[in-house]
């Protein structure tokens, strides 16, 4: 990018000015022995083109909406649309989800996103024993079709587009999805939205897993194929680093990570028999925008361009839609205090910049009391509102990558990405992401450990927790799931199972076993017997007693 | 001769998968010079009891994140006595509501070790508890 004239000389500028330098730190020491990023980059005083000296600016950044994509997706990214504003919501009673989806949509929200339950998560029924005391805490309990019918009454499913946080049986809850739109009077080609589908890294660190991983990555191939053919806008998979960080992982590592589990559900979708470009363009991403904010927009970018190489030259696609990193991401739950939640806002605020800056297509801002209950209505709005802020009246959205061609970021950019192909190197000579989860697992451990640490020990700055404490009145209006709704869940759930033709839905679950045991495709059973309000529970209890059952290494 | 090391079970109860607390908890007891056994995720309250019986703990901690601590704790508690084992010390960790802690204490869960807690105080208030 620059003449080695030019270079030779701001070297020896440089080389002169070092010597000011020191001695200004001599006479005034810095506050930190040495800089450092949270991947652990060492950071210099100042960035030139000494330190992009080998960049090819065709090769690494060309123009945004082109390989390698580091400035971004599209041509003119938020000119065309500002990103998705999509606030994860859903706890209690499908009455409850649906009356906040709502208020979120009049609020100017523009698109969804729902919580499960963990029994809905793991495959369980609301009567199953394991789920006393979970029903509707984390998210939404769904049992059967009726409870998504009421989650998204009077919500046009052919006009919103809808993500759900659903893994090891995300089959099951599309299907449920596609059998709620049909019946509001939408085809499947009309429906848009994500499941997560990402069972690898509930693997690694986030636990809603059901199956092994053999059938679990036969499951998603099976999605993956499907929805090819018969819903050819829905996102199968969300390909997610947001968990990786949150339990503790690097920057560096949240990336690397990520896309070596990227890399594994292509591997098995080809192995499968799929063409890689009839999927590819429907695999989409999750990051975290943790507090290192700069750091953070040179992850985004980062990850785009390791993406772009990763399918293009590794996997052979041809499809330039199959080159492109989409991703939706949400800020650092981690990062949130119990004590002045007041605090999180502006926390919230900078990690929601970071990923827009960083180009992303879809953002969930977290509200300020999520370190203490879930979101009550007021601090769902104001995180609602930030995002808004950044959109509408603060002019980043009016340039394509704005810190492109800064020669830290760019800097930082090209350190991530070397760091995260020496781990998605090492993940391959274990043998790819499935046989690393535990190496992967005492990665994270570590890094998080480490962190603990540096708050501990004050080498890490935390406002309220380790530095400006201060005495704080308890914070009201918590918002409380009480136990009286998995009473509820489970009576309507009883109601539900007695209304139902028994050799009818006999017949469903014996289908069900017959797809599995074979090597048909899964999806066309589990739609046919969702239909007729086959439970959640009553498919994934077949599909258990088919493949068997996950058992976790322990790991710390 | 050495003093008896303190033992302990830490335990994710419930189907809440957040163990990123739990380990960092087990790791800064295990450097404070404790022995400990981490059970992994999706323990019921039966199994937990039945671990710390078995590892002869002194000290049982748990980590929810779920909101299904009013649930689970005081079970573990119960189960504990029931089996003759009420002396072993239970604390609790995650996200867990100030409300919520005066129910939970009642129940004879010993202390709530909130977001925002230094491993330090946690290592201490163990030491200083356990009988």
């Amino acid at each position: 990018m620059f003449k080695q004239d030019q270079l030779d000389k701001i070297a020896a500028k440089k080389e002169k000015w070092a010597a000011k330098l020191e001695a200004t730190v001599k006479k005034r020491p810095e506050r930190e022995e040495q800089f450092a990023t949270d991947s652990g980059f060492v950071i210099d005083t100042v960035y030139t083109p000494l330190n992009l000296k080998d960049m090819d600016y065709d090769a690494d950044l060309g123009l945004p909406g082109e390989f390698p994509y580091t400035r971004g997706v599209q041509p003119n990214v938020y000119r065309g649309r500002l990103w998705t504003m999509r606030q994860y919501a859903g706890f209690g009673s499908a009455e409850e989800t649906n009356a906040r989806f709502r208020y979120l949509l009049e609020q100017g929200q523009t698109g969804l996103s729902c919580a499960f339950d963990l029994p809905t998560q793991i495959g369980y029924d609301s009567d199953h024993p394991l789920a006393r005391g979970e029903i509707g805490k984390v998210g939404v309990a769904i049992d059967s079709l009726a409870d998504m019918e009421v989650s998204f009454d009077q919500i046009p499913l052919g006009k919103v587009s809808t993500s759900m946080t659903i893994n090891a049986p995300a089959g099951v809850l599309l299907a449920m999805y596609i059998a709620c739109a049909e019946k509001q009077g939408f085809t499947k080609a009309q429906i848009n939205g994500t499941i997560q589908n990402d069972v690898i890294k509930e693997y690694i660190c986030r636990g809603t897993y059901i199956l092994p991983p053999e059938p679990s990555m036969r499951l998603i191939s099976n999605i993956f194929e499907f929805c090819a053919k018969e819903v050819p806008t829905w996102n199968t998979i969300s390909i997610s680093g947001y968990h990786i960080r949150e339990a503790g992982a690097t920057a560096a590592q949240e990336i690397a990570f990520t896309l070596a589990d990227g890399i594994a559900y292509v591997d098995a979708a080809i192995k499968s028999g799929l063409d890689v470009d009839s999927f590819a363009g429907r695999l989409s991403f999750f990051f975290n925008a943790h507090l290192n904010f700069l750091e953070e927009v040179a992850k985004f970018r980062a990850a785009r361009r390791i993406w772009a190489k990763v399918m293009r030259d590794r996997f052979g696609a041809k499809n330039p839609r199959s080159w492109t990193l989409r991703f939706h991401t949400q800020t650092a739950g981690v990062s949130l205090t119990a004590q002045q939640p007041m605090v999180n806002i502006m926390r919230t605020a900078f990690e929601a910049l970071s990923a827009v800056l960083g180009g992303t297509q879809s953002l969930h801002t977290n509200s300020y009391d999520e370190a203490l209950a879930l979101p009550c209505d007021e601090s769902v709005m104001i995180a609602l509102r930030t995002q808004q802020v950044i959109g509408y009246e603060i002019g980043v959205c009016d340039v394509v990558d704005p810190l492109g061609g800064s020669y830290y970021i760019e800097a930082l950019t090209n350190a991530l990405e070397e760091k995260a192909m020496d781990y998605i190197n090492k993940i391959d000579a274990l043998g790819g992401a499935v046989k690393a989860i535990e190496y992967m697992q005492k990665e994270i451990h570590n890094s998080a450990y480490q962190y603990q640490l540096a708050i501990d020990n004050k080498k890490k700055t935390v406002i309220g927790v380790n530095r400006f404490q201060m005495k704080e009145k308890p914070v009201e209006g918590l918002l409380k799931v009480d136990l009286s709704v998995g009473e509820r869940q489970v009576e309507k759930l009883k109601k539900m199972k007695a209304g139902r033709d028994q050799a009818v839905v006999e017949a469903k679950l014996k289908a069900v076993r017959e797809a599995a045991l074979s090597d048909t495709n899964l999806m066309p059973v589990f739609i046919d017997a969702v239909k007729e309000y086959v439970t959640l529970g009553e498919i994934c209890g077949v599909l258990r007693d088919v493949f068997g059952e996950y058992k976790q290494q322990i790991v710390f | 001769m050495s003093e008896k090391r303190i033992r302990v079970l830490v335990a994710k109860p419930g189907l809440d998968g957040h163990d990123r607390g739990a380990k960092v908890i087990a790791q800064a007891l295990r450097d404070g010079g404790m022995e400990v056994v981490y059970t992994g995720l999706r323990q019921t309250p039966e199994q937990i009891v039945s671990a710390a019986l078995q590892e002869d703990v002194d000290v049982v901690g748990m980590s929810i994140l779920s909101g299904a601590h009013g649930t689970l704790f005081p079970e573990v508690v119960n189960l504990l006595r029931e089996k003759g084992a009420g002396d072993v010390l239970v604390v609790g960790g995650g996200i867990i509501p100030e409300d919520d802690i005066p129910a939970l204490k009642e129940a004879g869960v010993a202390e709530i070790f909130g977001p925002g807690t230094p491993l330090e105080s946690v290592v201490k208030y163990i030491k200083e508890n356990v009988k």
